[in-house]
This record gives structure tokens, C-alpha cells and sequence, in this order.
């Protein structure tokens, strides 16, 4: 089988050991740092970026080099280079491991940034869930040090630059980068109005520069490598590799790195081995809780920035949830949107209220009391969050409803119409009923029922009270007879 | 709400974890870390304390603890069980796995067990998607919990 995958952001990890730095240096480490310092100007580095097509690998696809020369055009008689390590994602974890893997190439890559951008302090972000990725950062820290990577006279040249740690405290919104910008100065981490963008005020009002980890961890590669061989790998307009958190009903699950432009049949199929217990494949959702789904017909599309969007999903920081015939979409979106619910910073209305609105419609729904008027309801007030919110978080966050709407329509309709959920998610919508061909009165169910909603004769049919069923399923799972059946 | 008195030598600690910070307001968040390292949990009074060093308002202390998940103003069981329902552990079931929790502890989420053993909580992803569903009992990781090994788990804690 041909090779599917290419690591370029993941090309050390698992390879050298986090820990020492001179694994990383025998690796080409802090190689692109020396090159950048002694032989190229910040222009002529910025240019080679620019020249790579790096986009931001956070989820919005800025052009990275574009982003460097923005903060270095910017008079500041201090600046800052952030990286985001606020990988908030549920289901994405391609930050923690480049941190646990490989946190020098991170390092190496804020270093160049500050010399391209005229900064002389870097700040990681990082949440404190990963206590791990922390511990590994702080040793690269004090080892590159040690080398005389990082802090004054970087290898006897003129530039100084030195990393600190902020942390983070279980903030979604944190990831976007005003927010993350106040959470850093201590305050809320709640987002401000763009512009200014925090490449003209950002960290204590200076310009700060404020890039992905995977983005970072693909810089060092592009200035050892050449702008050209970067931009010889992915698709038109997204070049290089994307790594992707391939979890759920899969057969492999863990990350994989692939060019941008690969299908998503390669990568379920090829890559991941396909469908857990040989189901039917149903969706892949994408993006995260600001993604969509991508279904059946989206199989063989290329996958890149565009083409996702297109889609009516995003690349978001790489997450790839994959679900099989057994998950109801419906229940699927009323799960994203209870977390954006709980995520919701609180500072505009239309995500704050819009959202908690679209949470209720979808419980109502799932719990058969839907009408059809509301999916016109989500539809619209859908589409007037994403156009009113302040920030990222409010404007992505109806998108896994509009899109399970558009892919799923039929399950929606299902759901209201038919009070049915075909996928028997949905519990309100089930009801437990015992086939009294089947059933030979062995009372067993009866007696693990929790709530006594099962009645009987010893040796006779057997009967559940749907008034008093509560629908947890022990009886089904105990019956010996196959006699219980959910209608 | 019950005033709490907090014992001098632990205040002394969070004065000295404040003072390596330079009491600087921008480090809230760094010295909010570390108390609750300290005190296990960020009542009242402690807030009272960091705001006095930092030369803040409480409200505003307040209005921090209270934004970030990760803070707590209750105090946590001997063994705080957390509970991911990132996306993946959810499509993997987490779901049921919490509510055997629930069942066996007679505990709801947020809450803490009679005894303080035990406290119930859920987490948004703790990046080990591979292992879904996964349960964490302190700093320790259980990948691939089903609701049937919930009752192991909660009993390796008891004895």
C-alpha cells in the first residue's frame, strides 16, 4: 500500500526522546534558527514563510507569513510572541503531543518568529489539563537555555529572546486569541472586537504575534527545507500537512498526519482502518463544535481549508470525530450545542442567549415534543448568531445544527413528525416492549427492573408499564430470551 | 454561607506564593493555580486574601474564579473521579459510564460523597481521544471504562 501519511509537523515525536535536547539537535534542531540569525534578514525569512503558503493550523487558515509581517511592520517598543497551546477542542490532541513529542521545534520556531517580528518575549499558552506537556516544556526550556538558544546572544549574535509560561484554567473560549490575550493578563477570558488585531495591540496592549502549535512545529522544517519543497506538498491553496485526531467508531484511532488535499475515504478508510464491528460509515465530524459533519458524499473530496468550508464544515484545529449508523445526529448537535452552552463566555447576547434558545428547540425535539416549525426556528436563529456574534466561538457555534439539518434533514423530520429516533438515541422517543411469543415468565427482567414498571405472572407473558418505564435498558440486557424489543 | 478559618500557616504559604509572583495583578491566575494547590479548593476567605496581596477588588478575583472551570469554591472528594465527555468519549458511551457513577455513589455532579471520599465531575478532553471513554481518578488515567467497570474502579479507592 502506498504511503498515505507524511509527518512534517509530527516528524520527531516518538523518534527522540522529549527530554533531551540533544536528540532534537541530531534531528537538525535549532539548525533553522542558526540559519535564520547568521545568513537571512527578518524580510528575507518572512518572505521564504510567505513563499511556503503556511496557513495557521488553529482553524482559521490565516496566511502565516502574512500574520509575521503584519506584527513586524507594526512600531512597538515591545512585542510578543504568543503560541497557543489552549487546545480546547474536545477530540483534538495534535497540540499536546508536538508538546510532549517534540516541545524544542516549538521553541525553535517561536525564536525565528521573534526575530522576524522584532520581539524579544515569547509566551505559551497552555492549558493546565496537560500537566505532562508542561513538565516537557519546561525542561526544553531550561536546556535550550543552557545552549544558548534561548536568552541573550543567541548563538554570539545580537538577538536576545526568552519564553514564559502562562497558564490556562479549563477556558474554551481561551483559544481564540483576543480572549486568550486577556486570560493571559490575568483578567476573564473574554474576546473584544477585531480590530485591532493583537498584531497591533495585543498582550499588554503591544503587538503580539499569535500563532497555533502545529503551526509552529512546521516552521524550522520550511526554512531547513525551502519555501519550494513546502509548497510542493498539499492542495492549491493549502499547502503542507495536516495532522488530524482521528477518534470515534474507527478501527485506528490516534493522529494522523496527511498532505492537505487527501480524501476523507483515505483517511477512514486506508488510514483508519474503516468502521468499528464492520457498520455502515455515517459522518465525520470536523471542526469541533464550530465544524459540521461531512457524510457519504463528501467521501472523496480533497480535504484543505476551501474545501471543507465548502462543505459546510471547517478544518478547525483538526479534530475528526467518526460516526457509524448507531448515532443520531440529532442528539449528535443538542450534544455540541449543550457544550457551546456551557462554553459561551457571556458577553454578547446572540451567543449567550441565541444558543441556550437553539439548545432548548433541540431538547424539545429529542424529546418528541418537536413541531415542524422548529427547524425553521433553528434555521434562522442559526444563521442570525453566526452574522451577530462578537466572536469565533458565538459565529461557528450553530454550525453543527445547520449542518446535521442540511445533510440529515430526514432524521430531523423523523424526530418531529414520526416521534421516532432510528438510531435509539433518543430515549424519550423509545419504548421498551416485551414480545410475548418470546417471553416464558421467568421473572428476571421484573426483578432488575429499578423502578418496578414490569408486571407478571411466574411462567406468563410479562408486561412494561410505559407510564412507569424509565428506559435505562438493565431489562433488555438481562433478558436470556431475546424477548425485549425497543420500538 | 458558614465562615471558614483558615489555618495561619497555609495563609502564610499563599502570602509567599503571592510575593514570588512580585503581587502582581496580571499573575491572578498563576497565583489562583497554586492556592488551589495549597487549599485543594478557592473559598471565600482565600479570595479575600489574594485580593489583598494583589491589590484587586474581590469582585474581580471572584468574577476570575468563577469564569474558568478549572477553579473550584467547593471542596473536592479524598479522590476526585472526573468523568471526559469530550466528543469522542461521548460517541464512545462516557454517558453511561457517568451515570453508573452517579448510581453507585448516590452523589450528583459537583457534589462530594458524605464521607469526602469521592467527588463527581465531568471534563471537556484531556487529549487521550485513543482511550475513549475516559475516567480520571486524581491524576490517574482508566481508558476504555465500561459502565460494568465502574464499580471496580470505585472500590480500588475504598480499601
Amino acid at each position: 500500500m502506498k504511503q498515505k501519511q507524511l509527518r512534517i509537523a509530527l516528524r520527531n515525536c516518538g523518534v527522540i526522546d522529549p527530554e533531551r535536547i540533544e536528540d532534537y539537535i541530531a534531528k537538525d534542531g535549532y539548525l533553522a534558527l542558526g540559519k535564520v540569525l547568521t545568513e537571512l534578514t527578518p524580510e528575507a525569512t518572512i518572505e521564504i514563510i510567505k513563499k511556503s503558503g503556511l496557513r495557521g493550523r488553529g482553524g482559521g487558515g490565516f496566511p502565516t507569513g502574512l500574520k509575521w509581517e503584519i506584527t513586524r511592520k507594526v512600531h512597538g517598543d515591545q512585542k510578543y510572541v504568543v503560541c497557543n497551546a489552549d487546545e480546547g477542542d474536545p477530540g483534538a490532541f495534535m497540540d499536546r503531543s508536538v508538546l510532549e513529542g517534540d516541545p524544542h521545534s516549538v521553541l525553535e520556531a517561536m525564536a525565528i518568529n521573534g526575530y522576524c517580528t522584532g520581539a524579544s518575549k515569547g509566551l505559551v499558552y497552555i492549558r493546565a489539563e496537560y500537566p505532562l506537556a508542561i513538565e516537557r516544556l519546561k525542561i526544553a526550556m531550561k536546556q535550550a537555555r543552557e545552549y544558548g538558544f534561548l536568552g541573550d546572544q543567541i548563538l554570539g549574535t545580537g538577538f536576545c529572546f526568552d519564553i514564559e509560561i502562562r497558564y490556562g484554567a479549563g477556558a474554551f473560549v481561551c483559544g481564540e486569541e483576543t480572549a486568550l490575550i486577556h486570560s493571559m493578563e490575568g483578567l476573564r477570558g473574554e474576546p473584544t472586537v477585531k480590530p485591532p488585531f493583537p498584531s497591533e495591540s495585543g498582550y499588554l496592549g503591544k503587538p503580539s504575534n499569535v500563532n497555533n502549535v502545529e503551526t509552529y512545529a512546521n516552521i524550522p522544517v520550511i526554512i531547513n527545507k525551502g519555501a519550494d519543497w513546502f509548497a510542493s506538498i498539499g492542495s492549491a491553496k493549502s499547502k503542507g500537512t495536516k495532522v488530524f485526531a482521528l477518534a470515534g467508531k474507527i478501527n485506528n484511532v490516534g493522529l494522523v498526519e496527511v498532505p492537505m488535499g487527501t480524501t476523507l475515504r483515505e483517511v477512514i478508510y486506508e488510514i483508519g482502518g474503516g468502521i468499528r464491528d464492520g457498520k455502515a460509515f455515517k459522518a465525520a465530524q470536523t471542526g469541533g463544535p464550530s465544524g459540521g459533519c461531512l457524510t457519504v458524499k463528501h467521501l472523496d473530496i480533497p480535504i484543505d481549508y476551501d474545501n471543507l468550508i465548502a462543505a459546510g464544515s471547517m478544518m478547525g484545529s483538526g479534530g475528526m470525530i467518526v460516526m457509524d449508523e448507531d448515532d443520531c445526529m440529532v442528539a449528535i448537535a443538542k450534544f455540541y450545542l449543550e457544550f457551546t452552552v456551557e462554553e459561551s463566555c457571556g458577553k454578547c447576547s446572540p451567543c449567550r442567549i441565541g444558543n441556550k434558545r437553539l439548545f432548548e428547540i433541540l431538547e424539545k425535539i429529542t424529546q418528541g415534543n418537536g413541531i415542524l416549525e422548529d427547524l425553521d426556528k433553528l434555521k434562522n436563529l442559526g444563521k442570525v448568531i453566526i452574522d451577530t456574534s462578537l466572536c469565533g466561538l458565538g459565529q461557528s457555534s450553530p454550525n453543527p445544527v445547520l449542518s446535521t439539518l442540511d445533510n440529515f434533514y430526514d432524521e430531523y423530520i423523523d424526530h418531529v413528525t414520526y416521534k421516532k429516533c432510528k438510531s435509539k438515541v433518543c430515549k424519550s422517543l423509545m419504548t421498551y416492549i416485551i414480545d410475548e411469543e418470546k417471553c416464558i415468565g421467568c421473572t428476571l427482567c421484573a426483578r432488575n427492573c429499578p423502578v418496578n414498571a414490569i408486571s407478571g405472572e411466574r411462567k406468563q407473558a410479562h408486561y412494561i408499564d410505559p407510564e412507569k418505564c424509565i428506559k435505562c435498558g438493565a431489562c433488555m440486557e438481562k433478558c436470556k430470551f431475546n424477548a425485549i424489543f425497543i420500538n | 454561607m458558614a465562615i471558614i478559618k483558615l489555618p495561619e500557616r497555609k495563609i502564610t504559604d499563599l502570602k509567599d506564593v503571592c510575593k514570588s509572583f512580585n503581587n502582581e495583578k496580571g499573575e491572578l491566575i498563576n497565583v489562583l493555580h497554586k492556592a488551589q494547590g495549597i487549599f485543594g479548593y478557592l473559598p471565600a476567605e482565600v479570595q479575600e486574601v489574594i485580593a489583598k496581596e494583589l491589590n484587586l477588588p474581590v469582585a474581580h478575583v471572584y468574577g476570575v474564579v468563577t469564569f474558568y472551570s478549572f477553579f473550584t469554591m467547593t471542596p473536592k472528594g479524598e479522590h476526585p473521579i472526573s468523568v471526559c465527555l469530550g466528543t469522542a468519549c461521548y460517541v464512545r458511551g462516557s454517558e453511561k459510564v457517568l451515570e453508573e457513577f452517579k448510581r453507585l455513589l448516590k452523589i450528583q455532579v459537583g457534589q462530594t460523597t458524605a464521607d469526602g471520599k469521592f467527588s463527581l465531575s465531568c471534563l471537556r478532553c484531556v487529549g487521550a481521544c485513543g482511550l475513549a471513554p475516559v475516567v480520571m481518578v486524581g491524576e490517574k488515567v482508566y481508558g476504555r471504562v465500561s459502565p460494568d467497570g465502574v464499580k471496580d474502579i470505585v472500590e480500588e479507592f475504598n480499601n
